[in-house]
């Protein structure tokens, strides 16, 4: 890893491309996780992941208990549900959703002075359990990827028929700005980050896993530092801050020189990638056969009242956390997750789920305001920065001629992960990712109809 | 959060840079500043004039062209006066000021409003002005007058003020008066090419030279405009590297015949060319590799030109030839996504 002491010459590594964003972290870094009380009423979609929503197991009018399963999970690609609170199935009815859609959701009205304490739950020795137990007691836990993909962490697991994972690499990055969860996670919880990491190493047969965190949070560093001490297996790792390093394809390539292959996944190249605060749920949650039923959530902007890292029961309605956390009256959009990748809510009446990293309250005359958009001057400024090598100058040309099918077979459109290195360096002010996205659903729906 | 609360929905990234087109554009009229400014005070008012007829004459033509047509002025982007500046800064000082209009309009109307204007021209709209210039007044784009000349802050050149489409009064009386030793009008690349007299090397590099601007103050503002991140370094680097290396061959092969490469890459345009005209994003290609195909294949060709054509400077049509290739060196040369080599598979 580190020849010769080569980190002290050349410093920590470190991405080739993407690019150096205002971090504005500061407003929230220092801030030690803070529980949010229960709203009045919770609303539990069924689907807060990627993959088949889960089967309701509660009728209305039921009573339930912090921790216990209101929903299973229906086939491999699903996650079961917990109740976040003790209380009552008010109904299970259709409730609005970040993408605008409805989805089939568990309303559950807490007990007013319901305890926050869970009881639910049973200890389980891992050290005697099989890979195979080990990932069906992690689906058991209904964790998904906390990063904001929301992807089933157990199907990460499960080591694909014929390949052999070496590495496991875990994701303390963050490189979103203002989102500051994962580095309070690591501060606040090392050995849980860690206990998770061993036991992901146990499920896929790797002997050693690598933490890769910004060298913008030395505490995190210290932190999990102390907390491994000089065990081996487990190497910890700064590397340079840099936007979007925290995409798995980047990590992957900047600790281990690795190329995940186009349209292919961590375990083509022997590695499999999780998050540190979804290993830190794993290393809390599985031990005591206990469920997700909440999760940390940076609520920040320049809007924001209190900013800070709470720590709030999914389900919670967003309006309730904003509610809590203030806003002020210069508040003028608010999104899900980190400002480069995270879409904008158009209801505050969508409940907080298991993928959301982060509420960011924009405010009036951000940089995100009307702009001139100027003719493309091929000024190179997106080629240089995208991370995945592609030529966004050339696919937001033919972008705007409907040209989306040659985007796709020869400009490889479908490696873009939206990141918005793109559109955030381009001076002309063109929205690239949104011609992206757009393309892509072109494509989608044209292959759909043939 | 009471009663109806207006919130705008817009898609991602929420965040932007600081750079705009606009900001880059005035940046690189800051870095020709002070080459101008030198420009005008090695050859006097007539110097300054031509300059500041060439940036008013072009972004006249941008604005009217664009309220004749019907739509916005497209003129505060500044790249109209980028190009008046570029334009100026490549004609003799004492052009008459009616050809610099005849080369501004011809810069702007078929150099670069014809194709679509800004982002949609092939070439590079000053060269485009500068080679009609050249084909239309051979002798005048050709013919430099001495620079520093003593009363150059009070007297114009006369070509300057020469009737438009009548021959202009030969200069022979004037130079006569200026009386500046061994001036022979030609440029130190004519002087080589023709006469095979070389001009010194150390006046060049400041720019003392007759056809000559200075080739440090010239790395000096491309090097501000670098470290702003405002200009690819590596059109410039590659060009320079190309035209050193090709002037290098020829000069060992006849030494007596061909200059060495500091000579060839400090004399006439190449500095200016590879600095200011050969990096204009517009016209050049956008991969990395494709930046230092075409930088080689400018700096290879202007000494080609300059060596075995017949014209003593080849900066403007390799840079033009170059403009002309870069959409087929982006299209050879796309760059190599994340994940397109074959898997690594570990043991």
């Amino acid at each position: 890893m580190n020849f010769f002491g080569a980190e002290r010459f050349f410093g920590p590594k470190r991405l080739w491309r993407g690019i150096h964003v205002p971090e504005h972290k500061e407003q929230t870094a220092h801030l030690p996780i803070r529980r949010l009380p229960f709203p009045p009423l919770l609303i539990v979609p069924l689907s807060q992941h990627a993959g088949k929503p889960a089967k309701a197991i509660v009728h209305e009018g039921q009573e339930v208990v912090r921790g216990e399963p209101i929903a299973e999970a229906d086939g491999l690609m699903s996650v079961p549900m917990h109740a976040p609170a003790t209380g009552r199935v008010e109904r299970i009815a259709p409730a609005p959703s970040a993408k605008g859609e409805l989805t089939p959701a568990i309303y559950i009205r807490p007990y007013p002075g319901a305890s926050q304490e869970v009881l639910y739950g049973a200890e389980q020795n891992i050290d005697q359990m099989t890979p195979a137990q080990v990932v069906a007691a992690v689906q058991a836990t209904g964790v998904v990827g906390l990063g904001g993909a929301a992807f089933p962490t157990h199907v990460k697991l499960k080591v694909p028929e014929g390949k052999k994972i070496d590495t496991v690499v875990v994701n303390g990055c963050e490189c979103e700005p203002y989102l500051t969860t994962d580095h309070r996670v690591m501060v606040e919880y090392p050995r849980q980050v860690l206990h998770g990491a061993r036991i992901a190493m146990r499920a896929v047969g790797a002997d050693r896993a690598v933490v890769g965190v910004e060298d913008n949070k030395p505490d995190a560093l210290a932190a999990l530092r102390a907390a491994n001490g000089d065990r081996p297996g487990i190497l910890i790792e700064a590397v340079a801050a840099k936007y979007p390093q925290g995409a798995e394809k980047m990590l992957v390539k900047v600790l281990l020189g690795r190329e995940i292959p186009s349209g292919g996944l961590p375990a083509d190249v022997g590695l499999a990638v999780f998050n540190v605060a979804t290993l830190a749920q794993i290393g809390e949650l599985l031990p005591h056969r206990q469920g997700l039923i909440e999760r940390v959530v940076t609520i920040a902007g320049p809007a924001v009242r209190k900013p800070g890292n709470y720590l709030i029961p999914l389900g919670t309605p967003l309006r309730w956390a904003l509610e809590q956390a203030g806003c002020t009256d210069q508040a003028v959009s608010v999104v899900l997750g980190g400002p480069m990748m995270g879409a904008a809510v158009g209801s505050f009446d969508i409940p907080l789920t298991k993928g959301v990293t982060g509420v960011l309250v924009l405010a009036k005359g951000g940089a995100n305001g009307e702009a001139h958009v100027f003719p493309c001057i091929h000024c190179a400024a997106c080629v240089n920065v995208c991370p995945l090598q592609l030529d966004p100058s050339h696919l937001g040309l033919l972008a705007r001629k409907d040209r989306y099918e040659e985007m796709e077979t020869v400009y490889h459109l479908n490696d873009c992960f939206e990141c918005g290195c793109c559109s955030y360096v381009c001076p002309a002010h063109i929205p690239l990712v949104q011609y992206f996205r757009v393309a892509k659903q072109m494509n989608r729906e044209r292959k759909a109809r043939s | 959060m009471s009663g109806t609360t207006i919130i705008e929905v817009r898609t991602s990234p929420h965040l932007h840079g600081p750079m705009t087109v606009e900001t880059i554009m005035r940046h690189v009229i800051y870095a020709l500043l002070p080459i101008a400014a030198f420009f005008s005070w090695h050859f006097g008012l007539s110097a300054a004039l031509l300059l500041a007829v060439t940036t008013a004459g072009c972004v006249l033509a941008e604005h009217t062209a664009c309220r004749l047509s019907g739509k916005r002025s497209t003129v505060n982007d500044y790249s109209a006066a980028i190009t008046g500046l570029l334009l100026g800064l490549t004609l003799p000082p004492g052009l008459p000021l009616w050809m610099a209009v005849v080369g501004c309009l011809v810069a702007i109307l078929p150099g670069k409003l014809l194709f679509g204007g800004l982002g949609s021209n092939v070439f590079n709209p000053a060269l485009v002005g500068r080679a009609f210039l050249q084909a239309a007044f051979p002798v005048a784009v050709t013919n430099y007058t001495p620079g520093l000349a003593a009363n150059r802050f009070v007297e114009f050149i006369p070509s300057t003020w020469a009737v438009p489409l009548m021959k202009p009064a030969p200069l022979n009386d004037w130079l006569a008066k200026v009386a500046v030793d061994g001036f022979t009008g030609a440029t130190p690349l004519a002087m080589q090419k023709f006469d095979h007299i070389y001009s010194e090397l150390g006046p060049l590099l400041w720019g003392l030279g007759p056809g000559s601007l200075p080739g440090c103050l010239i790395l000096l503002c491309g090097a501000y405009l670098v470290a702003r991140g405002m200009m690819d370094w590596r059109i410039t680097a590659s060009m320079i590297a190309g035209a050193a290396a090709t002037g290098g061959i020829f000069h060992l092969v006849n030494p007596a015949l061909y200059p060495d490469p500091v000579w060839v890459v400090f004399t006439g345009g190449l500095l200016l060319g590879a600095t200011f005209m050969a990096t204009d994003p517009v016209a050049s290609p956008v991969t990395p590799r494709g930046m230092w195909i075409y930088g080689l294949l400018m700096g290879v060709l202007t000494v080609l030109i300059r060596n075995l054509g017949g014209l003593p400077e080849g900066v403007m049509y390799a840079i033009l030839f170059g403009n002309a290739l870069s959409p087929l060196i982006d299209r050879l040369t796309p760059p190599r996504p994340y994940g397109a080599r074959k898997a690594q598979v570990p043991q």
